[in-house]
């Protein structure tokens, strides 16, 4: 495995990323986006498929910059830091690998930023794809997908949708499952909004008997889950380098609080308790860093371990989120529980992220059964 | 069980089912269904007010309290006994103000006969509703750093300053405010506890809106505030640090009691709902959630002890510090647990778990931090050094 340590051009990339993410979207203007209800400012995700963050995974004959996985988690990461909320996960990630993976021709319109893709696969409670049953029931050449999903992220924006459905067996089945790639806007398409805790885009969408063609299926017809498994591992890599990155952005505001509160006559950081939460926060980030950077590598690099590492990453990631939050409102007293001051925003993106594309149990279950348990 | 207690509760399941409005039968226990009372009170209903009403002429917001007062002169036992009836009967609490879980017991303990007189009967009957100012800006952990001050002016204090995290300040009708009355004295002997109306001109409120929504904090400013002299301070001049400790031992049991197991209306499994089987079958839910329904039913059991010790004679005293501390992390690990089985569908706020969820964040800060009632716990109950 390439080292886990940031090459030069990661370093670089690192760099860039942290300066332009600092002064065109630092939490200030994740709060506008709150504030003026929306949940994303078009006009920094123009800027962010200019400057190839949009194309990270798509080859360069499809105008992509394809940097590969790492350098996607290292923008996820930076984001993460500042909460910025960009439809980065969904299209330039999950659909991108999911579509590359296919040979889609979708490919180059993603890397522009111009097309937005959707996810969209749960329909209960828990991320669960091989429970899907939204029936798309062959009609002639075509079939006709009817059923719901839930909570599909960006789905209010999206101009495309990949959405699985069943076009056999049973909800529980993993065979009989089809990966669709179809226009957002499609007739019998129902968008019913949700008001979600992080205020970013989250939609539930209802299907009436949608149309879709035999070139709308990505990969194999009853083998969706197959031809979703490399997105979603890719997603699932880069929401916990998400995470990541929002643990380090609430540690660092808190610590800065901790040199600067008073209490006692004295800095709250002078306080052993503290610094020893302080200190277990920082080596639950360490930890967490290099399953983060070692998913990024083995799905560069094609590895067999690939989603035993996307597992481990998300599942760290989803409990040093949520330890980091928490101590982050408690460390700063009263302040801490308003909404004038920034770290509601974090434990509130904090639980979205950790039950999207997978909660902790779903994925140390996984690493727990490659590890013979 | 004694038959005195047998037919007491007989008495009282009658009257409850006698005067438990219909449309109260088996509400929700949520924020918004609470009664507060006060001067601006504005019933939800008129189920709400007649229960209210029939409460208090039985004495039952206020079991405990003297039935001079307005309370219902019970003991400990017969106000057991009362709860339980309520809660079989699904009946909601009449009454809940920080009168009642604040004030009240000061004033019982601190007050004098005329302070008692004027002030527990509009809190029994409802009908005065009070906010509590004890943190400022540079006074929160540290407590007795107030800055807010009371000057003497012969018949009157002028109170200048300003407090924050006042909670519902700006519904509040009066203030228990811990201001400076000796400027020169050491931090902790130049406090006292004053009672101040919040309509006296110069008492202004500035709402702070919470992560859940909800904006039920203020800033509260008191500009050249003219409190008059007579029965403005509780207890001692100069010695409010006294009465504000005992004021906060309530405070602190009233506050790790939302956490109690027994005590809580509804179970983990009710607050949850029904769960798809891979909530319920999930290795790490169900750890969780298990050992949160064990130490949560022990919990309920030693606020009870705890309880019981206090009433045969035996102080709590510091150990408040340990029920407080417990009983929030408790309920902070209890809506962890609910978010979690809630999964997706949580995440909506109109789902309604969210609010109650953030706001038990708060609970290990308000009314003093785990971490002040630790460093309570180990220095003055286990007496540990200090260097
Ligand atoms: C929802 C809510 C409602 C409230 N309602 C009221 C109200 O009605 N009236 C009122 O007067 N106040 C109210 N408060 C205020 C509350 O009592 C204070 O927030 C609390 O005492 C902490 O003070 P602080 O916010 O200044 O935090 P700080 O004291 O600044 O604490 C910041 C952090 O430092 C830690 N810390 C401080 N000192 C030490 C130490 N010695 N050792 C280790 N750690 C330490 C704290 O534990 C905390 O984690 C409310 C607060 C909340 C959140």
């Amino acid at each position: 495995m390439e080292k886990l340590v940031d090459t030069e051009d990661e370093a670089m990339l690192r760099d860039a990323a942290r300066g332009f993410l600092d002064n065109f979207s630092p939490v200030s203007a994740f709060r506008k986006n709150r504030d003026e209800g929306r949940a994303f400012d078009p006009a920094l995700w123009s800027e962010m498929g200019q400057m190839g963050w949009a194309g990270v995974l798509v080859g360069e004959g499809d105008g992509g910059s394809d940097m590969g996985h790492r350098a996607a988690g290292i923008l996820c990461e930076e984001m993460g830091r500042t909460l910025t909320a960009s439809p980065f996960i969904s299209s330039a990630v999950i659909a991108a690998t999911t579509l590359r993976a296919a040979g889609s021709d979708h490919l180059s319109s993603i890397a522009t930023g111009e097309t937005l893709y959707a996810l969209a696969v749960d329909e209960g409670s828990k991320f669960a794809p091989s429970r899907t049953a939204m029936e798309a029931r062959a009609d002639g050449n075509a079939f006709r997908l009817t059923g719901a999903k839930a909570f599909v992220a960006e789905g209010s924006t999206a101009n495309r949708l990949l959405v699985l459905a069943r076009t056999s067996g049973s909800a529980g089945d993993e065979q009989g499952l089809t990966l669709f790639d179809i226009d957002a806007s499609r007739a019998g398409i129902k968008q019913d909004s949700v008001e979600t805790i992080d205020y970013r885009d989250f939609i539930n969408l209802s299907f009436d008997n949608v149309e879709a063609t035999g070139d709308d299926v990505v990969g194999d017809v009853d083998n969706g889950l197959a031809a979703l498994a490399p997105g979603l591992r890719a997603g699932q890599a880069a929401l916990a380098a998400e995470l990541g990155g929002l643990s380090a952005g609430i540690a660092a505001i808190t610590l800065g609080y901790l040199k600067e509160r008073k209490q006692f006559g004295r800095h709250i950081g002078s306080f052993q308790v503290l610094q020893h939460r302080a200190a277990h926060l920082f080596a639950e980030i360490e930890v967490t860093t290099s399953a983060i950077a070692a998913a990024g590598r083995a799905l560069d690099e094609g590895s067999e371990n690939a989603a035993l590492l996307s597992s481990l990453a998300k599942a760290r990631a989803t409990q040093t989120a949520k330890l980091a939050v928490m101590e982050g409102v408690q460390m700063h007293g009263g302040i801490g529980m308003t909404d004038e001051y920034d770290a509601g925003f974090f434990m509130k993106r904090a639980r979205v992220g950790a039950e999207w594309l997978g909660d902790y149990g779903h994925h140390a279950a996984i690493v727990a059964a490659h590890r013979g348990l | 069980m004694s038959d005195n207690l047998e037919s007491f509760r007989a008495e009282i399941a009658e009257w409850i089912a006698a005067n438990l409005p219909a449309d109260l039968k088996g509400i929700p226990h949520d924020e918004d269904a609470i009664c507060w009372g006060g001067r601006n009170w504005v019933f939800k209903s008129d189920a709400q007010r007649d229960w209210l009403e029939r409460c208090h002429g039985r004495g039952l917001t206020c079991p405990r309290w003297p039935t001079e007062y307005g309370g219902g002169g019970l003991s400990r036992a017969q106000e057991k006994v009362l709860r339980d009836e309520m809660v079989k009967a699904g009946a909601p609490s009449p009454l809940e103000s920080f009168g009642i879980w604040m004030l009240g017991p000061a004033l019982l303990h601190f007050g004098t006969d005329e302070q008692k007189a004027t002030h527990l009967p509009d809190i029994t009957a409802g009908k005065i509703r009070w906010c509590q100012g004890y943190s400022e800006p540079g006074a929160g952990s540290d407590l007795a750093n107030v800055q807010t001050r009371a000057e003497d002016k012969g018949d009157h204090w002028l109170v200048n300053g300003q407090k924050i995290w006042t909670s519902y300040a700006d519904k509040a009708d009066k203030i228990f405010a811990l201001v400076r009355t000796d400027r020169d004295a050491p931090k902790h002997l130049g406090i006292s506890f004053m009672l101040i109306d919040m309509n006296t001109p110069g008492v202004t409120t500035k709402p702070i809106q919470l992560i859940s929504g909800a904006s039920p904090f203020c800033e509260t400013f008191f500009d050249d505030v003219v409190v008059p002299k007579e029965g403005a301070i509780v207890g001692t001049q100069n010695r409010g640090w006294d009465v504000a400790k005992y004021l906060l031992t309530h405070e602190r049991e009233m506050i790790g009691g939302g956490g109690g197991g027994l005590t809580a209306g509804s179970s983990l499994a009710e607050m949850i709902g029904t769960r798809d089987a891979l909530v319920s079958e999930d290795p790490i839910f169900r750890a969780e959630a298990m050992q949160l329904e064990v130490d949560a039913m022990a919990f309920g059991l030693t606020m009870e002890r705890y309880k019981d010790m206090a009433e045969s004679g035996q102080g709590v005293g510091d150990a408040s510090a340990m029920l407080k501390y417990y009983g929030t992390e408790l309920n902070k690990r209890r809506h962890e647990i609910i978010m979690s089985a809630r999964g997706l569908d949580a995440l909506d706020w109109d789902d309604g778990a969210a609010a109650p969820w953030l706001r038990t964040k708060a609970n290990s800060i308000e009314g003093g931090t785990s971490e002040v009632m630790l460093d309570i716990i180990s220095k003055r109950v286990l007496e540990l050094p200090s260097k």
